[in-house]
């Protein structure tokens, strides 16, 4: 039973970082209908600056988050102002493909600049909390609990601000949004600027679990989209529900299954559940 | 996206035979074999590629797993050829044959999504085929990748020089290429294009929409297969990447820079997009820093392809002088009127 509980746990640290990507990328969906195909290169950029931070400049743990946090914001606003604003009114299949474009660009430059090799960034929390007879790290813990705030704080922001409630408003209908005077380049502005901002502060709490390296994005991105597919595109429940979902049955199945088929469980799921559902769990409408 | 495109051949009949004549010239004219090498990967990625046109470019469902499916091909192929010691003609037939009935399968559970829903789904049914393939150690060797897979040999004949594999894969690209400009312009390709067009007209035009596009897509899948199993064949040494994602975003790529939902645009894209890789060879590490902005600047400038943009600039010119035909009809029309006193409008 204790091994259940652990598995459990760590079920919840891959969640919570699931979570966070999968919030970012079905934001960018409600607003821009766009799935953002490189939204887990922005996740990686997010962990080496982190790591940079922290091992050439010295920065501790939470400063370096914050600087990864803010570069990644403003290359989040770039890249919406230069790339996806103006193929706004195009057809769908033009973003789409614009955003392989940016992944390819990002993964590249990455690998130019800093090369294909596995960095590890060392935690300045390295204890052992010891919790009702299960063991965790402290790096661990400290991701679940970021995540839950993070996420608590997204939603009071949507819900108790004006201006993140202009977000919720053109998630919900752009027509709607635009009768009431919503500027829509801000709103989606703001949008690419909070998602990316998410993508950073999950890598920069996940990285000193795993490794830092250029095509660290690629799986978490995949995961995610199977996350913001099965909750439904756009939902926001959906996707923090399918995060969680989604980490808890790969840490099961790792131990109970077969830990070498870790990476399939994500997409065995999605074929399951879209044989049975179409629309992903949670799909407001039919489409 | 253009709607004619499918209507009318852009190349006329003589400048095809020529084609196909500098094409068959070309092993005679240079002793090159990197050159032919090239060609011979060109023409096989254009296979591939003039698969996903069909799909994404014709009937309008963005597949994204296209690169699977090569790689369902290529092993099916490889395995059949050196573990099972099939000959070549079974071992192609049956790497086809299968590739399609998985096809077949993931596009029953796959089209029943639309849009972006579907793109994403295929793209997730592309990566289960590579972690099978890479997982699947026992059958696939897994990363290790497969080894010394045999010549093709049709009866005592031996595909062995680079010459000879240059025939035999330009005899697939012009029977893919044949057998797609058959299809396009027949009433299953329109019937394809009036999905992409609207899914909902076609519906209630009473077309079965599913069956179409399952269609479609297994006739994609099928392609991917042949291109697979004949990289297979030239290359004779398989890894888990032929079948990964970055294959797939290539050959949309080659795709778009050629003209989606053209019929010539997968041969102009993949055959000048490979070419612009190997100048930059020396490059190689950049490439992607070049090519990721390209694709950007790509739809947003040239969203129709190479090929695309041609066809749509005669149209224009056709349209503007057809414009001007039926403008000095009608003014001779008013000329003639008048002269016979114009009793006829009454």
């Amino acid at each position: 039973m204790d091994l259940f509980f652990q598995q459990a746990i760590n079920g919840l640290v891959v969640g919570s970082i699931y979570s966070l990507v999968a919030l970012g990328i079905t934001l960018i969906y409600g607003i821009m209908h766009l799935p953002n195909f490189a939204h887990g290169h922005l996740y990686m950029l997010g962990a080496y600056f982190t790591f940079f931070m922290m091992t050439l400049y010295g920065f501790s743990y939470w400063p370096a988050i914050l600087v990864s946090v803010a570069a990644l914001v403003l290359i989040g606003m770039l890249l919406e102002r230069i790339v996806f604003r103006p193929l706004q009114n195009a057809p769908h299949i033009n973003s789409m493909i614009a955003a392989v474009g940016v992944m390819l660009f990002i993964e590249a430059t990455a690998r130019v600049l800093w090369g294909s090799d596995y960095r590890r960034l060392d935690s300045p929390y390295g204890g052992v909390i010891n919790l009702f007879g299960i063991t965790i790290t402290q790096q661990r813990l400290i991701v679940i609990i970021a995540a839950i705030v993070l996420m608590v704080g997204l939603n009071l922001f949507l819900k108790r601000t004006v201006v993140g409630s202009t977000i919720e408003a053109m998630a919900q209908s752009r027509e709607g949004a635009f009768l009431v005077g919503i500027n829509a380049n801000r709103v989606s502005l703001l949008t690419f600027a909070i998602a990316s901002g998410l993508a950073a502060a999950a890598a920069s709490l996940a990285a000193p679990i795993n490794l830092v390296y250029p095509s660290m994005g690629a799986m978490v991105n995949l995961k995610a989209f199977v996350i913001i597919v099965l909750g439904g595109m756009g939902s926001i429940p959906g996707a923090v529900l399918g995060g969680y979902i989604l980490g808890m049955a790969e840490s099961m199945s790792g131990t109970y299954v077969n830990s070498e088929y870790k990476d399939l469980v994500a997409f065995i799921l999605l074929v399951l559940i879209m044989t049975v559902k179409p629309t992903g769990l949670f799909a407001k409408e039919v489409r | 996206m253009n709607t004619l495109a499918a209507s009318k051949s852009t190349v006329p009949i003589l400048l095809l035979i020529l084609l196909l004549l500098i094409s068959l010239l070309i092993p005679w004219l240079t002793s090159n074999t990197y050159f032919l090498h090239i060609l011979i990967l060109i023409f096989i990625w254009t296979i591939a590629v003039s698969g996903m046109n069909i799909i994404a470019g014709f009937t309008g469902q963005l597949s994204l797993a296209q690169a699977g499916f090569f790689g369902i091909g290529a092993y099916t192929y490889g395995l059949l050829m050196s573990k099972a010691n099939l000959a070549y003609l079974p071992s192609l037939f049956i790497a086809i044959l299968l590739t399609g009935i998985i096809g077949a399968a993931a596009g029953v559970v796959s089209l029943r999504t639309k849009g972006h829903y579907f793109s994403i789904f295929s793209l997730c049914v592309g990566v289960i085929i590579l972690l099978v393939i890479e997982k699947w150690e026992s059958l696939t060797e897994g990363v290790r990748g497969l080894l010394g897979i045999p010549i093709p040999k049709i009866g005592s004949f031996e595909f062995a020089s680079v010459e000879s594999q240059y025939y035999l894969i330009l005899f697939f690209l012009v029977f893919a290429m044949f057998l797609n400009h058959r299809i396009v312009n027949s009433l299953v390709g329109r019937t394809f294009v009036s999905i992409r067009n609207s899914e909902e007209l076609a519906e209630a035009l009473g077309i079965n929409v599913m069956r179409n596009k399952l269609l479609a897509f297994v006739h994609s899948t099928v392609l991917a297969g042949l291109a697979g199993a004949l990289y297979a064949g030239y290359i004779r040494f398989l890894g888990p990447e032929v079948a990964s994602v970055e294959h797939t975003f290539e050959m949309l790529l080659y795709l778009l820079v050629g003209g989606i939902g053209t019929l010539w645009g997968p041969l102009v894209g993949t055959a000048l997009v490979t070419v612009l890789m190997q100048l930059l060879q020396s490059w190689q590490e950049y490439r992607m820093v070049i090519f990721g902005p390209l694709l950007v600047l790509l739809v947003m400038y040239l969203p129709y392809g190479i090929i695309g943009a041609f066809i749509r600039q005669r149209m224009k010119r056709q349209a503007g002088k057809a414009i001007q035909e039926t403008d000095e009809n009608m003014q001779k029309g008013t000329k003639n009127r008048k002269m016979s006193g114009g009793g006829l409008d009454a």
